[in-house]
């Protein structure tokens, strides 16, 4: 397979969860229980995504990922800091990459 | 939180100028991972959806087999927030076409947001517009200097990537079922990755989580 071959293969892929969404029967729409769970995996999605964006560092290959505490962890900190104070969004990702630059500058 | 607050459209930009630092993240890794420039941007613009980008290209080129089913699992997602965009796009054909491709985290996060269904509407386009924009800028831009920086990891962009995702979750953690959910969530997919290669953790996690925002449900009854 090339390259090429796959990005366009896994864009399709991705493409068709979006578009599936939107054929459903409208009547699953009005289900109180689908909106929950379309809202609960909305949750649960984002919040294992930060965890494992956070925690977890992957070797060469995929099969090699290991849970570290490294300068990821005061930059997600930082960042709670800041939610709690109602800074915005851009200041928000901006000092918590400058965090894990400085840290990882300074150590 | 600015989300859910200010104009819509302020918002719209400031998660789109925000989904950008990271754009410039997913450039540099996607070319540091062996992917010219011209399927680098065809990435950002046809597949559109950050974690599954990222899963594509952290698996890269040794295996385009499990590459391609990485961020197809990734983006299961985006079938779940297109469920509840549906009735806030409305029935027409052309409009939930164009509307699939820009059903990401962030579109629907503001949206969901928004109480009156004419601001839903707002906010789902125009963050969805806006994050196209900047995510695509931003890509060209992290192609270009992931030839001249090395690592982005210098520049702290993983780090901005976990917070910007964090700051997306943050309003919907405000109540305790939210919390426990994302807890669960997070605990899961991590002892997953101890076993398990990327993208499947977060999946199988989210699954237990669900079922443990359900269980919480039941109880309170």
């Amino acid at each position: 397979m090339t390259p090429w071959l796959a990005v366009l293969a896994a864009s399709a892929a991705v493409f068709s969860w979006k578009l599936f969404g939107y054929l459903l029967p409208k009547r699953l729409l009005d289900s109180k229980w689908l909106n929950q769970l379309a809202g609960y995996l909305t949750i649960a999605l984002l919040a294992g995504l930060v965890g494992v964006q956070t925690f977890v560092s992957s070797g060469q290959n995929q099969s090699n990922q290991r849970i570290v505490l490294d300068e990821r962890l005061p930059a997600l900190l930082a960042a709670v800091v800041l939610l709690k104070l109602r800074a915005p969004f851009i200041v928000i990702v901006v000092v918590a990459a400058g965090v894990a630059a400085m840290l990882r500058l300074v150590f | 939180m600015s989300i859910g607050k200010g104009k819509v459209l302020n918002v719209a930009v400031s998660v789109g100028l925000a989904t950008g630092i990271y754009g410039i993240s997913f450039g540099a890794l996607s070319v540091t991972a062996g992917f010219d420039i011209w399927q680098t941007i065809a990435l950002s613009t046809l597949m559109f959806s950050g974690g599954s980008q990222f899963a594509f290209v952290a698996v890269g080129l040794t295996d385009l087999t499990t590459a391609i089913t990485s961020s197809w699992l990734v983006g299961i997602r985006n079938g779940f927030y297109a469920l509840s965009m549906a009735p806030v796009i409305g029935p027409k054909g052309l409009y939930r076409v164009l509307a699939a491709q820009l059903t990401i985290d962030e579109s629907t996060a503001v949206s969901m947001s928004r109480e009156e269904l004419s601001e839903k509407k707002q906010g789902f386009w125009l963050t969805g517009l806006s994050v196209f924009v900047f995510w695509n800028s931003a890509t060209i831009l992290g192609a270009y200097l992931g030839s001249q920086i090395g690592d982005p990891k210098t520049f702290g962009l993983d780090a901005a990537a976990a917070a910007a995702l964090f700051a997306l979750v943050w309003p919907r953690i405000q109540k305790s079922v939210g919390a426990m959910i994302a807890t669960a969530a997070i605990g899961s997919s991590l002892l997953l990755s101890l076993v398990l290669p990327s993208g499947p953790p977060v999946l199988i996690g989210a699954a237990v989580a669900v079922a443990v925002g359900f269980l919480i449900d039941r109880g309170k009854k």
